[in-house]
């Protein structure tokens, strides 16, 4: 399954299933923010650009932002994270994921890291 | 960066390091959630070693501390401790402190993003007849706090603690060296803080670990220190106040004693007492989702600015998220309705009274 999933340098990840994509975090990500404790979701239906801050993840010690990697419309939010944001720590390539997004035509992933790639990117942070 | 006799024995645990006031410390070992909950149920030790300890002696001593602090040094006797504030002509505080009353003189311990400014301060305006020495490179500080802090400490050192109140220290033996025992901290806790040369750390750290497992004992990162400290609703200085809040401000006036007598700041805190302050530091509670983060807008229900977050965090003992933070006065009743601006959003919150935990 994490075979198929394509990384940012923003240490986010994408499944594309046709024209919908599927946004969580990397593992070194939810990592290095540590306990997760709130996440605030979009609403289905906002728009989004690519490079938009479209949800944030809130750690006891701090907040960050997860950004759009793509343009596109959020057709579903993981719903459960409302109850249990540690899912985004316990299993951040599955059910930790965050939002899906569709997209106008067939995404393009072939500029992001797959899953070997972005492990050699990430012992070079 | 400098290091503290423990850095190794950080890394051998596992913690992730970081850059706090110049020092490479543990931010956390197992995780902020379970360390801060460690803290609340059983015990957990910290290394505070950056933390800056100075002390004043000489005929001058008490002349100079109540000269560069807001509290009256003269009320403390031997062993006792008090939390003061050192202030600028303009009321400003430079640093909140601690002062211990010793045999000799006084220990200040100052807070390590602020030890060499305050140094500098506190030298430029000795008192005649004092003598200032930094003693923080040679000494390390320990912290224990938690509900087992106490039958864990006494093992160690082989003493009861029963008489030993809050706010107190004694000097007690361990290994033929002179250790400084006080009953403070800051996690809203029972618990202590051990001063010691630097030469014991790993040995009472280690044994700290060991005696304490049956307790339940971890290691506590500078992460949980924050979400505890905050919980028990003690300001930090750099976010909740500073050079630009003054004590009165910030709610700290039952430690400024202007009947001691002159001190650095008084004219300026007379007068703002005597005025009222414009702006008050609160406490409050979320009602609605969203955590208020350091630097988001405080607005009242009709969405006009009263303020700004100073502290904020998802509360773990409560479940929810809690903060501090400078509203104008006519908002700073308990009880009364807020709004904080969370990234796009606005969430209702309500001023508190008192602490947050029970």
């Amino acid at each position: 399954m994490s075979e198929q999933l394509r990384f940012t340098k923003e240490h986010e990840w994408l499944l594309v299933k046709g024209n919908i994509i599927r946004v969580g975090i990397s593992d070194y990500a939810q990592n290095e923010l540590g306990d997760i404790v709130f996440v605030d979701l979009p609403s289905v239906g906002d728009q989004v650009e690519e490079g938009e801050g479209i949800a944030a993840l809130e750690s006891v010690k701090a907040v960050s932002d997860v950004y759009s990697p793509v343009s596109g419309e959020i057709v579903a939010v993981n719903e459960a994270l409302e109850d249990s944001p540690e899912l985004v720590n316990e299993s951040p390539l599955d059910a930790g994921w965050i939002v899906e997004i569709e997209v106008e035509g067939v995404a393009q992933t072939g500029d992001l890291m797959n899953k070997q790639e972005y492990e050699a990117f990430v012992k070079g942070v | 960066m400098k290091q503290t006799p423990l850095t190794a024995k950080h890394r051998a645990l596992g913690a992730k390091m970081v850059d706090y006031a110049g020092f490479e410390m543990p931010v956390q070992y197992a995780g902020v959630l379970e360390e801060h909950n460690t803290v609340r149920t059983k015990v957990g030790i910290f290394d505070l070693t950056h933390m800056g300890e100075f002390e004043v002696t000489g005929p001058g001593a008490l002349n100079t501390v109540n000269h560069v602090t807001t509290n009256d040094a003269s009320l403390l006797k031997e062993g006792e401790i008090q939390y003061t504030c050192l202030t600028k002509e303009d009321g400003g505080i430079i640093d909140d402190i601690l002062v211990y009353r010793t045999a000799g003189g006084f220990w200040l311990v100052v807070n390590a993003s602020n030890a060499a400014k305050d140094y500098a301060w506190i030298e430029q305006h000795l008192q005649p007849e004092t003598q200032l020495k930094d003693l923080s490179d040679e000494l390390t500080l320990i912290a224990v706090q938690g509900p087992k802090s106490a039958p864990l400490v006494e093992e160690i050192l082989g003493l009861s603690l029963t008489d030993l109140k809050n706010y107190t220290f004694i000097e007690v033996t361990y290994e033929d060296v002179r250790l400084l025992l006080s009953r403070t901290g800051y996690t809203g806790e029972d618990g202590f803080e051990l001063y010691f040369p630097n030469a014991l750390a790993e040995k009472l750290w280690d044994e700290c670990l060991a005696k304490g497992e049956k307790y339940g004992v971890e290691p506590i990162g500078l992460g949980a220190r924050d979400s505890l400290r905050l919980e028990a609703r003690m300001p930090l200085y750099g976010n909740d106040i500073g050079e630009d809040t003054s004590p009165l401000e910030a709610g700290l006036t039952r430690f400024v004693k202007f009947d001691k007598g002159h001190f650095i700041g008084r004219d300026f805190l007379e007068k703002q007492k005597e005025e009222g302050v414009q702006r008050r530091l609160v406490a409050f509670t979320m009602i609605d989702k969203g955590i208020p983060r350091q630097g988001y807008p405080l607005v009242n229900l009709e969405g006009e600015e009263i303020g700004a977050v100073t502290s904020g965090t998802h509360s773990p003992t409560l479940d929810h998220a809690i903060g501090m933070g400078y509203v104008d006065v006519a908002y700073a009743k308990a009880d009364t309705e807020i709004q904080v601006q969370v990234r796009k959003k606005l969430a209702r919150a309500k001023i508190i009274k008192g602490r947050f935990l029970a």
